[in-house]
């Protein structure tokens, strides 16, 4: 992933992007986003969060109401044509002619492209679906396809050429496990390859496994971007206490400032306070004193799906 | 799945390096390719095909009694005449295709294609290619022109074979009375056919105006159809006299003016001059509106 120094501008910058569609309807607010080069950057948020709507901007297929937006350091929407031919892109699903065998949907896809050479068409075509697995199913029609051979097909049309950046919107819809995988493999062998990966999903755990970095959006507003590990960080870790002595536990965690406590059959779980945390070892010490029988004492590092959930506030607050 | 080692090196286009006719052509041929690889078009095509073959075998029929076609001058245009010279199945074929199965062919087909591809989804594809809204909208525009010729074509081919395996061929009486060798009527056969193609530019023009305005390509495909009977009505009513010379298909049959010796020119290029005007107004229209519109399918 190593990038030249002189590249110093990011691949996605966007000042104060906004779209308010003709109802009225704010769609995206004010977004300040910036994807480094070279990173994985997982872009997450609930359905209407204004994901979609942000990419078709990036993409030059809707126009902003306000705010600027440059992709690999050029205006969009107006400088389309220079930028799209380095940038691959699977936007809400891919979208095939049925009548057509997937050879020659590629083959159509690239015929759009005004820089791609026809002289090398068709070894592109054969590269591509070779690279996501569909070079056995290239001759039959599209309309025979299962969902998730759609979903490589379409992969494989954002692979016609060398990409600086891939916009991949939630790329692994629809495919079984085997194929989520060897998704994933593709998605981290194209970024060790040095291209930049924009990633929307709904799934968290792929993020953390494939994204260097990673924005929330909600409600049309980014809550926050930066890389996977500060956004996880920023969740404090939970102590968990196994005990067959529950109630003891939380008197005495209580009273060394332990905060948010439950309490779940023989696990005792409570949050470590921001300010001045009391050292861990101490703590069980002060359980071990006060005969409460330990069996299991650890802290519980925050996930993204944590960081999600308190950001968006989506799904259940569970400390009340 | 394969590994970066197995995978051959191809080096990216040499863009400059390629004029740029070229590569809108490339677009354009591909779109031919897709257009006629549907089974629709097919379908449309097998269909201005048969219409020559049944009016062949209904004259044929009508008379088998010695009787004239068409009776007292009854029917569509040249009808009586082709027991005389098959060559006139030809004229007939096109009079009787025209008013609407030719314009509905090109309806489905110009209304089709934008919004077919947004309904499909594929639009978003092409763009992102990035076709280029302009560019996309003239191989459109060109597929459209590309199909009607081919439909008129279907036509004349089906007419001609149906003609000449069931009625005699020869020396072709004109309708101003002068007779002209079979091979010159063969080329104004081929002229009829030219016009008659040009008669349908503004058909075209108009549903590819309408398919810029919808994401349904069945929407857009009624409404060009829909249009397009609604016209054909307005220019059969007396009291619309005055806005009839700018309807569309006012004009259309004046491609019989191509069998008189000397040629009427004069609604010909009337008509020629209103398939101009539509291509110029819609054609604009679409373009200004394809390339300034939020694609959301």
């Amino acid at each position: 992933m190593a990038q030249p120094a002189s590249v110093t501008e990011a691949a996605i910058d966007t000042r104060g992007l906004t779209k308010r569609y003709r109802g009225g309807q704010l769609a995206v607010d004010g977004l300040d986003l910036a994807v480094p080069r070279g990173s994985v950057f997982g872009f997450l948020g609930p359905n209407g969060s204004g994901k979609t709507t942000t990419i078709r901007m990036l993409m030059g297929l809707i126009a902003p109401t306000a705010g600027s937006a440059r992709v690999l350091g050029e205006p969009m929407p107006s400088a389309v044509r220079g930028v799209l031919p380095r940038v691959g892109a699977l936007i809400e699903g891919p979208a095939l002619y049925g009548h057509l065998s997937g050879r020659d949907n590629l083959v159509r896809y690239d015929c759009a492209d005004p820089t791609a050479d026809p002289r090398t068409r068709g070894a592109r075509v054969g590269q591509a679906l070779e690279r996501v697995g569909l070079a056995a199913a290239a001759g039959k029609k599209a309309r025979a396809y299962s969902l998730g051979m759609k979903q490589r097909l379409g992969l494989a049309a954002a692979l016609l050429q060398p990409r600086e950046l891939l916009v991949l919107d939630e790329p692994t819809n629809g495919l079984d496990p085997q194929g989520m995988r060897e998704i994933r493999a593709l998605v981290r062998e194209l970024a060790a390859e040095g291209t930049t990966v924009f990633l929307s999903s709904h799934l968290l755990d792929e993020i953390e496994q494939v994204c260097t970095h990673a924005a929330v959006m909600a409600r049309g507003r980014l809550i926050t971007q930066g890389t996977v590990g500060d956004l996880a960080e920023g969740v404090r870790g939970r102590l968990v206490v196994g005990t067959p002595d529950p109630p003891e536990a939380v008197r005495v965690l209580k009273e060394n400032g332990i905060v948010g406590l439950v309490v779940d059959g023989d696990l005792v779980t409570g949050e470590l306070p921001a300010q001045d945390p009391p050292d861990l070892a101490e703590l069980n010490a002060a359980l071990v004193r006060a005969d409460v029988r330990v069996r299991s004492f650890g802290t519980q590092r925050g996930s993204l799906e944590d960081a999600f959930v308190a950001l968006t506030g989506e799904g259940f607050d569970v400390d009340g | 799945m394969s590994t970066a080692e197995e995978r051959v090196a191809v080096t990216a286009a040499p863009v400059a390096a390629r004029p740029r006719g070229l590569r809108t052509l490339g677009l354009f041929r591909n779109e031919l390719v897709v257009t006629f690889r549907r089974w629709r078009t097919l379908a449309l095509f097998a269909i201005l095909a048969g219409i020559p073959v049944v009016v062949g075998i209904a004259v044929k029929i009508e008379t088998s009694d010695g009787g004239t076609a068409g009776g007292e001058g009854g029917g569509p245009a040249f009808i009586s005449q082709i027991t005389n010279n098959g060559l006139f199945l030809v004229f007939t074929s096109l009079a009787v295709t025209l008013p609407f199965f030719l314009p509905m062919a090109i309806g489905v087909v110009a209304g089709d294609a934008i919004a077919g591809e947004a309904n499909a989804g594929t639009l978003r594809y092409l763009l992102v290619a990035p076709a280029g809204r302009s560019r996309l909208l003239l191989a459109k525009g060109w597929a459209a022109l590309v199909f009607c010729a081919s439909g008129v074509l279907v036509v004349t081919v089906s007419a001609l074979a149906t003609g000449s395996a069931m009625f005699p061929l020869g020396d072709v009486t004109l309708l101003s009375g002068t007779s002209i060798s079979f091979s010159e009527g063969l080329l104004r056969a081929l002229a009829v056919a030219a016009v008659v193609t040009v008669s349908l530019i503004g058909v075209a023009a108009i549903g590819l105006f309408v398919s810029t305005l919808t994401n349904s390509g069945i929407a857009a495909m009624a409404t060009t159809v829909g249009l397009l009977i609604t016209v054909q009505i307005l220019d059969t009513i007396p009291q619309l006299h005055a806005i009839q010379p700018y309807l569309f298909p006012h004009y259309w049959l004046s491609f019989a003016d191509l069998v008189r010796d000397p040629v009427y020119w004069d609604q010909i290029m009337r008509n020629f001059g209103l398939q101009g005007l539509y291509l110029a107004v819609f054609g604009s229209a679409a373009w200004a509106r394809f390339t300034t519109r939020d694609i959301t399918a």
